[in-house]
């Protein structure tokens, strides 16, 4: 019997310090980020790669995920003579789930694995040690402008993805399916509310954390060569999507379930 | 060699999960002294600097630097008990995001807050003490060959003219030119600024230029250690075995036959 439960015991402890050394690393970051220096040329920067260069990867998914949202929501309810709900569906969608949940999963892959590789290389060739022998604290220097950058960087992201999506859906509504324009876009006015925005925002603020915290945790901890490297990148990856999609959950049951 | 050593380490002890790296080192650097640690490979020789420095943290023992123990010192206190060390990394490990000059600079600009402008003409005059002119400030290091990394790499740890400066195999990966190059440059930047040097190396040749005093590190304790000038009589067989480079000796590397 010990023989069947003991992996099992052993990979649930292993996962709960895993857990404890996440958040105590978030926690150190969190404490350092109000001590100076502050590196506004380094966050400035990181929210160029985050923000400015994920905006047509964001963009595109964004579009066709509105286009296709459309088209799957007409033939479903026209047979129920309920077209006019396609707007309302199409906009709270967008806002409340898949504008902050897709473009956090592509930015998960763009940044965090991007994030995992660059600070899991300085690991293995010694610049981390380095910048601590220059009197630089690496996780100051290297994990907090990422954090604020991407904290900042996926509401913004977020924000121009819905109103690409909702752009999207329009344009399938309208010149493919022959909506009414001025319908069109007053339905979706009228029935998005601040609720619908404000969570999709917050939610991306949380996924920017999640994502360059589990980039950076990763390559920080990375060892062992090309190979250790490699690892903290799929690690990266998977875990912050992981953790997006499960956060996405428990946030809409805070926003949304009462 | 003055009374009071400017670090003194005591029974010493680290280890990796059931690897026990270090068993009790002990050893003692004289202010402005030149010591060499040598050692075969995996013998503990980088295991011993970088708990000197802070990087990782022995299970047991004392480090003392100037008298103060330095053994479990923890954020502030432990970068202020860096501030005085410099260290010339094995792969360099320069800030390949980062031109030559600014890696130079970085201590300086980072660590001491010195502004951008008067940084760089400090670390132009620092990079032509190595031979490197102005122009070679504005590469970055993936521009660079090994050598002339190795040479930046040197720079930068003398930048913050230290009080103590560490060396881990200096001369690594060098041609024989160049290596001599490195290693009349360690002594000349090691005697011009007054300094105390720790290094580590496998490299006889190297050993002998550099050293005041060698210290024999095998299987984590020091098995001999005195003056550069008796190595060659020492009396000890596993120094005799090191020096002459020799398979067979008391220190043994069991080789199954084919």
């Amino acid at each position: 019997m010990t023989n069947v439960l003991q992996p099992i015991g052993a990979a649930v402890l292993n996962g709960l310090e895993q857990i404890g050394r996440i958040a105590l690393f978030a926690l150190e970051a969190i404490a350092l980020a109000f001590r100076r220096p502050f590196y506004v040329r380094l966050i400035g920067r990181q929210l160029i790669d985050i923000g400015y260069y994920s905006l047509p990867v964001v963009g595109l998914t964004a579009i066709f995920t509105g286009m296709v949202l459309v088209l799957q929501s007409y033939t479903g309810f026209s047979r129920f003579n309920a077209e006019s709900a396609i707007p309302n569906v199409v906009v709270i969608s967008l806002t409340r789930e898949l504008g902050p949940v897709l473009a956090g999963l592509m930015v998960a892959g763009r940044i965090g694995a991007a994030m995992a590789a660059e600070i899991g290389t300085m690991r293995v060739t010694e610049q981390i040690d380095a910048l601590s022998t220059l009197s630089t604290n690496p996780i100051k220097y290297l994990v907090v402008p990422r954090l604020i950058a991407g904290l900042i960087s996926l509401p913004f992201l977020v924000a121009i993805a819905d109103i690409i999506g909702v752009f999207g859906g329009y344009v399938i509504a309208v010149y493919k399916l022959g909506f009414n324009s001025a319908v069109y876009l007053r339905n979706t006015i009228d029935f998005v509310t601040d609720l619908d925005v404000v969570s999709g925002l917050v939610k991306a603020a949380v996924f920017g954390f999640v994502i360059t915290l589990m980039g950076c945790y990763q390559g920080y901890h990375s060892r062992g060569g090309a190979q250790g490297v490699g690892a903290a990148t799929t690690n990266a990856v998977v875990s912050a999507s992981i953790m997006i999609l499960v956060l996405n959950y428990f946030l809409t049951e805070v926003f949304f379930s009462r | 060699m003055t009374a009071a050593p400017k670090i003194a380490v005591a029974g010493l002890h680290k280890s990796f999960g059931a690897k026990k790296v270090l068993r009790g080192v002990d050893l003692s650097v004289g202010t402005g002294e030149s010591v060499v640690v040598i050692g075969g490979s995996g013998s503990g020789k980088s295991v011993l600097i970088k708990c000197i420095l802070g990087l990782l943290r022995p299970e047991g023992g004392s480090i003392l630097v100037d008298g103060q123990e330095t053994v479990g010192l923890t954020g502030r206190d432990r970068e202020k008990m860096r501030r005085p060390f410099g260290m010339l990394f094995q792969g360099s490990a320069l800030f390949d995001s980062l031109p030559v000059w600014e890696n130079v600079a970085f201590g300086l600009i980072q660590g001491e807050r010195m502004p951008r402008r008067q940084a760089k003409e400090i670390a132009l005059n620092k990079l032509a003490a190595v031979g490197l002119e102005a122009p070679v400030g504005e590469l970055y290091p993936a521009e660079l060959s090994g050598g002339m990394q190795k040479r930046v790499a040197l720079a930068r740890a003398i930048a913050k003219e230290p009080a103590v400066i560490f060396f881990d195999e200096p001369t690594t990966g060098l041609d024989p030119i160049m290596s001599d190059v490195i290693n009349k440059l360690i002594v000349k930047c090691v005697r011009d600024l007054g300094a105390t040097a720790v290094s580590i190396t496998h490299d006889m040749v190297s050993a002998r230029h550099i050293a005041d005093r060698i210290a024999m590190i095998h299987e984590g304790r020091i098995v001999w250690s005195g003056p550069a000038a008796e190595i060659d009589n020492s009396g000890n067989p596993y120094v005799d075995q090191f020096i002459h480079g020799r398979a067979e000796g008391p220190i043994s590397m069991p080789v199954r036959s084919l």
